[in-house]
């Protein structure tokens, strides 16, 4: 069985990723949270019990239980749990598995696993001991226990902030039940870290709850039974709130300027969100005997505009140092294997990306219309000595292509794809220098190049040349030197430098001195075309690595070879594939190495294979290691899809 | 040809030389643009000649300003090494101290500057102290070698600029190889010593001028004046530092031993605040160039070399901004030139140019004042229009002259009261004038309520400087008020008392407290003072030399990337008008971009992102929206085609920086961005 840890649920509902409102679910019930967790983790106390049903109240209540350290419902119950059970039913079906655990007092947490479950339809849910609980925290999660126990103590000292801050009813009244939940799970786990919270709360609520898990089993059997009444309404019910959950999400800051305030509007909105969903867990397990009462609730109460503008910016903080706190993070451990979806290589990404219907065509095309307008005025103030600088959403390569085309033509000028993996200033000064200058000879540095690049172009003023870049804020080029360099080419007056930028910290790489020189001219120019050919080589997260680029090199460079060195290469390819299988693998060593080229007539000294090894080192195509007991090891750093390729290639010129 | 290779990044274009016209002149552009083109070609002559007009101002400006600093600096140069010429001997005792005679030049903040200071600096040492000067950049020299070799390299070319050309060859050949070194520097200062010392002897002196802007340079001089130290017997050197922070910079970056050997003096340049000052001064405030900046422009310039560069290089730009958009886009800055050529042109303009006036806000502003035959003159002849024209313009011309003197005057009021109600500098009562009635504001009443209490002799010195600015060329039509303040200033300085105000004069004089106009204008009889500082929109006319559209800008100068990268994601409707991303008010619809879907997803993650729950949140919202049947869809496998939508777009942000991929966990990214972008 696949026990699929929360946040995997809780992103696949949506829900933040972010340990957000931590605080909030930990408060009291540090223990049984943390034991909560520790169940979703690991596979422990292997009781199988058979498969049964959760009942979910809401989608927002299952987002909420879900949350890394929520506090699950815990429905209590004999010996066993009734609950009923809806997967798919959160999305409407779409979304394969987000499902609630559910657990009574005595057996505690259960799993949830989606992939099984995608296709049994079936929710399975294990029950573990309370013993095994405590032991395996015991075992195990000792440290975190503590840890834990740390950061309570400031949750509650947070905890205490906010109840003196509140003055709305509502709120207080939803404060206190949480509180009240609280008091249940400190007074059933032994650990009472609730004493560390103001007196006035813990005696109100331990005064109130002591009896209460007693009397909860009937109730959820009420409930629960009253539910499953419900429960073909209420599918459809979740069908068009999850749109309303998503469109919440979604909610986007309308104004430009404002962009600090708005986003942060949109966190807030989950902050309150949270707060509904919060409140509905604490409903599903205080108030099951008035089921109709907290369903209106969530509804209903809002709170107030006001509190949340005071949160906001502690909330965009708080975020980002939780985040950074602890190494630890906490995310899905699902994999792109376990999705049975093979990477997809550049190609039939491409083929797959035109089925794809293109949308806003009309407006992309206004969008480009306007852009282009501006071609005219940016020739003018290039002539002016300015340069130009495009950024903004949106490829703008294809921009510059149609500005170059219908401008350019007529005149010298320079494209340079700074996207390009392997493009080095040194590249676009040979270029000037060797195709624009005509000039033979090679140069001891980039500065001995610019100086006379300089030179000629300030003696001749009817030289004229314009520089496209593309990506000027690439990996390669975005270097405090060839940024320098760039930047006194830009501020020859008859260079024209027009250049693209889509890095968000892009413009921190000129300071005072090179943006005088670069003399920039600012243009936002937001296409939203897709950055194709930006991110079409092959160091794309997802995409495959097919390779065909390593594959050609490797082709070329044995092709100039003598066939004793391609035989030698072959050799060790053939021994690297033996072994792809072994993962301790270290390489050929070298007098094996040596043995096998003896054998194959291949060499007849070792000095004639160190001869063609070099040859192979100084292209890439090995790499030599010493092992621990000091024998050199050749290894090919190439994949092994690449190699097997090669090698068939061979096969067939032979 | 295709400029995408999976083997190359540059791509070098060269037309055929039949095919290579003379490329189209700046003109050309200047015109192709606009729909509206009238006289593009005589309004893009005008905008050049204005421009290089304002341009040799500013050198002429910045060359004033340095020319104290300049003459220190060559007093200082000529005096360092002046015992090496005389009396070797005497020369010999200095040597023993064996120390490097260095100016350390303070120049400011404002790095970008520097560099056209630096420049006149070596010209004018060149002109008047030695033939033999080298500047050399930090920025251009990353290293030790680099420096020699340029240092070198400069040093060769002055010479061989200043000799003969017989040397040429044996210094071209010699400057490759040369081991650039400090024993090689001074063998050949000797050779250049001996060859022409009988023409120039007095003259013999080499500085270095450098411009010192970051702490890497730091190794380069130490090893360089360790080994100079050795050499200066032979040969005189003179350093110049470029400090941009402060003067404390040379002990720290330098060690002690180091510094021991250097005699710094300090020089100071003129702060960048005066530069400004005295650049507005003579561009903006003044008659002579008819362009003009409207307040909100005036504003963003000035707020940019506040607040971000300092910079009066930047400041000009600016300025060259303005002009060229300017004329760019209003038809009619054709008559932004001098009166009298502006008044030729009007009588040459073509019908259209005449409906662009009357369509001008100032001008139907005018034409609604006017008796209703008038009106209907104005509207319908051209040649009335243009007469009428001619007479508006020069109306604004004298408006302008009338303004800066009387705008003078009342900042020498205004800029000795105490805290400085109207501010400090004439540029922020300038934008308080051109921006309203500046008579009408709180400001100004406190300003008036100080004045009253002015003492006797601050006032008499203040009207006395009134008077000098009246009497200065930009005042001449105001003859007639000198004369009267003159009388009037006679007046009071026969009144007994010294710690009289102001006001009680006036009260002894006229007998009344006099309102606020009199108060501080009343010795001017012949027109009020509301009218000189009325504020520049209400002119008619005004649109034709004043540049207002200040968001143009800002926008090119004082761009905000992440801000339109950020609306550009959170909000497509901005750039694409399409009715579906709009029917959700404040909320993206599902609709949007997937980068947008993407993005927003991203913005509730944690530090870490799992690529599989992304790619399934994606896929849920996108098969939301394209209105399948939910439970009709196959959950389990994500559909192809979005698939490779949501690669799209992941590997797009993660062009635009906001992921990285992780090794921290396997199909995981990290998120770079937090809060509001």
């Amino acid at each position: 069985m696949h026990l699929v840890p929360t946040r995997a649920a809780a992103t696949r509902l949506g829900a933040s990723c972010e340990p957000r409102g931590r605080e909030r679910n930990w408060g009291g019930g540090a223990r049984a949270c943390c034991s909560l967790r520790l169940q979703f983790r690991g596979q422990l106390g292997a009781r199988p019990l058979p498969p049964c049903k959760v009942y979910v109240r809401s989608p927002l209540a299952v987002r909420r239980l879900l949350r890394p350290g929520a506090r699950g419902a815990l429905l209590p119950g004999k010996g066993g749990c009734k609950a009923a059970g809806l997967p798919g039913a959160l999305r409407g079906g779409q979304c394969p598995a987000s499902y609630l655990v559910n657990a009574c007092w005595h057996c505690r947490l259960s799993a949830m696993s989606q992939l099984e479950l995608k296709r049994n339809k079936v929710l399975e849910a294990r029950f573990v001991a309370d013993e095994d609980v405590l032991k395996h925290i015991s075992d195990n999660g000792g440290v975190k226990v503590r840890k834990d126990r740390a950061q309570l103590a400031l949750n509650i000292k947070r905890f205490v902030k906010k109840l003196e801050n509140i003055s709305d009813d509502d709120e207080a009244q939803e404060i206190l039940e949480e509180q009240n939940y609280v008091a249940v799970l400190g007074a059933c786990a032994e650990a009472s870290e609730l004493a560390q919270t103001p007196g006035k709360n813990v005696t109100f609520e331990s005064s109130q709850y002591p009896e209460k898990p007693a009397s909860t089993p009937q109730s959820n059997k009420k409930y629960s039974a009253s539910n499953k009444a419900q429960l073909k309404s209420k599918k459809n019910e979740f069908v068009s709130t999850t749109p309303y959950r998503l469109r919440k999400r979604l909610s986007a800051p309308s104004l430009r300027s404002d962009s600090e305030s708005d986003y942060s509007a949109s966190c807030s909105e989950e902050e309150e969100e949270e707060d509904k969903d919060h409140k509905e867990t604490s409903d599903v397990i205080l108030d099951q005997k008035t089921p109709s009462k907290t369903r209106a609730a969530p509804a209903s109460k809002k709170t107030p505009a006001k509190k949340l503008k005071e949160e906001m910016t502690s909330n965009l903080v708080e975020e980002y140092f939780e985040a950074h706190s602890s190494s630890k993070v906490l995310t899905s451990d699902r994999t792109l294997q376990k999705l049975q979806k093979r990477k997809l290589d550049q190609q039939t990404l491409l083929v797959l990306l035109n089925k794809a219907p293109p949308a806003f065509t009309a407006e992309l095309k206004e969008l480009n219309q306007q852009h282009e307008s501006l071609f005219s005025k940016w020739m003018l103030q290039l002539h002016l000595g300015f340069s130009i600088v495009l950024y903004g959403l949106g490829s703008k390569r294809d921009l510059l292509e149609k500005f170059r085309t219908s401008l350019l033509q007529d005149s010298v000028h320079l494209v340079v794809n700074g996207f390009f993996p392997s493009i080095t200033v040194r590249s676009i000064l040979n270029s000037i220098t060797e195709e624009v200058l005509d000039h033979v000879g090679t140069f001891r540095s980039p500065l001995d190049q610019l100086d006379l690049i300089m030179k000629r172009f300030k003696e001749d003023s009817s030289l004229e040349l314009y520089l496209l870049i593309h990506n000027l804020d690439s990996k390669m080029l975005r270097g405090d030197k060839s940024q320098q360099i760039l930047a006194q080419l830009a501020s020859l007056p008859n260079i024209h430098l027009i250049a693209s930028i889509d890095h968000i910290n892009a413009p921190l790489m000129w300071d005072q001195a090179k943006q005088s020189l670069y003399n920039w001219l600012w243009y936002e120019t937001t296409t939203f075309s897709p950055y194709l050919e930006e991110t079409s080589y092959e160091n794309s997260l997802l995409v495959q690595q097919s390779g065909s680029l390593a594959l050609s090199s490797l082709t070329h460079v044995l092709h100039s070879l003598t066939p004793n060195a391609r035989g030698i290469f072959r050799l060790l390819a053939q021994y690297h594939l033996e072994n792809k299988d072994n993962p301790s693998y270290p390489g050929l060593s070298f007098q094996d190495f040596y043995q096998r080229c003896r054998e194959a007539f291949l060499v007849n000294s070792d000095l004639t294979l160190r001869a063609q090894l070099t040859e192979f080192r100084d292209h890439k195509l090995i790499r030599t290691k010493r092992g621990t007991d000091g024998v050199e090891y050749l290894l090919i750093p190439v994949d092994n899809g690449t190699l097997t390729d090669f090698l068939e290639k061979e096969d067939e010129d032979m | 040809m295709s400029t995408s290779s999976v083997s190359k990044g540059c791509f070098v274009f060269k037309p055929s030389s039949k095919k290579r016209r003379i490329s189209s002149s700046k003109a050309d552009y200047f015109s192709q643009g606009k729909n509206d083109s009238e006289d593009s070609g005589l309004r893009f002559a005008s905008c050049q000649l204005l421009w290089k007009q304002i341009n040799s101002e500013t050198e002429k400006i910045q060359e004033e300003l340095n020319k104290q600093l300049f003459d220190n600096l060559i007093r200082f140069l000529r005096q360092s090494h002046s015992e090496f010429q005389t009396k070797t001997t005497e020369w010999m005792c200095r040597m023993k101290s064996s120390e490097i005679p260095t100016a350390a030049l303070v120049l400011g903040v404002n790095v970008t500057d520097h560099d056209v200071t630096f420049k006149s600096l070596s010209e004018v040492l060149q002109d008047n102290v030695t033939p033999y000067v080298v500047s050399l950049q930090a920025k251009e020299c990353p290293g030790i070698k680099h420096l020699l070799q340029k240092l070198m390299g400069q040093l060769m070319d002055c010479y061989v600029d200043a000799d003969s050309s017989e040397e040429e060859e044996c210094v071209n050949i010699s400057q490759k190889k040369i081991r650039c070194s400090m024993a090689s520097l001074s063998k050949w200062y000797e050779n250049v010593t001996k060859k022409t010392g009988s023409e120039t002897p007095s003259k013999k002196r080499t500085s270095s001028s450098r411009h010192w802007q970051s702490p890497p340079v730091v190794v380069i001089f130490k090893d360089m004046e360790i080994i100079s130290s050795q050499h200066i017997h032979e040969f005189p050197l003179v350093l110049i530092f470029g400090i941009a922070t402060s003067p404390m910079i040379i002990h720290r970056l330098l060690p002690h031993s180091v510094s021991s050997l250097l005699c710094i003096e300090l020089f100071q340049s003129l702060s960048c605040k005066e530069h400004l000052a005295t650049v507005i001064d003579k561009l903006l405030l003044t008659t002579q160039f008819p362009f003009k900046l409207s307040e909100k422009v005036l504003q963003v310039l000035i707020n940019i070399f506040l607040y971000h560069d300092f910079s009066v290089q930047n400041f000009i730009k600016g300025f060259q901004l303005s002009i060229v958009e300017h004329f760019y886009s209003q038809p009619l800055s054709v008559l932004c030139c001098q009166l009298l050529e502006a008044k030729k042109r009007v009588t040459s303009l073509s019908h259209n140019q005449c409906e662009n006036i009357r369509s001008l806000p100032s001008f139907r502003r005018y034409v609604e004042s006017q008796v209703s035959e008038k009106q209907i003159a104005l509207l319908t002849e051209d040649s009335f229009l243009k007469e009428v024209t001619q007479t508006l313009l020069e109306d604004l011309h004298i408006y302008h002259e009338n303004y800066f003197t009387v705008l003078r005057c009342l900042h020498v009021f205004t800029t000795s009261l105490p805290k400085y109600p109207l501010g400090k500098q004439i540029r922020e009562l300038h934008c308080a004038c051109l921006g309203k009635s500046v008579w009408e504001t709180e400001e100004y009443e406190s300003a008036i309520q100080l004045l009253r209490m002015l003492a006797k002799d601050e006032l008499v010195a203040i009207l006395q400087k009134c008077a000098e600015i009246f009497i200065s060329p930009s005042g001449k039509q105001f003859s007639n008020t000198v004369e009267k303040l003159e009388e009037f200033l006679a007046r009071f300085q026969n009144l007994e008392g010294k710690h009289v105000t102001y006001c009680q004069i006036l009260s002894v004089e006229f007998r009344s407290v006099p309102s606020v106009e009199e108060l501080s204008f009343s010795y001017i009889p012949c027109c009020s003072f509301r009218s000189y500082l009325a504020p520049a929109e209400m002119q008619t006319l005004n649109e034709v030399v004043y540049f207002n559209t200040a968001n143009t800008l800002r926008e090119h100068l004082n761009a905000a990337p992440r801000i339109a990268l950020h609306t550009a994601l959170n909000n497509p409707y901005c750039y694409l008008k399409n009715q579906t991303l709009k029917s959700d008010v404040g909320c993206i619809s599902n609709t949007a971009p997937d980068i947008c879907i993407v993005y927003k997803l991203h913005l509730e993650c944690g530090r870490l992102i799992n690529l599989v729950d992304w790619l399934e949140a994606f896929s849920t919202v996108v098969t939301a929206v394209e209105g399948t049947d939910p439970e009709a869809v196959a959950t389990d496998q994500v559909d192809e085609i979005i698939h490779a939508r949501f690669i799209r777009a992941v590997s797009e942000l993660e062009l635009l920086g906001f992921i990285k991929p992780s090794k921290q966990k396997t199909d995981h990214v990290a998120r770079l961005t937090w809060g509001g972008c």
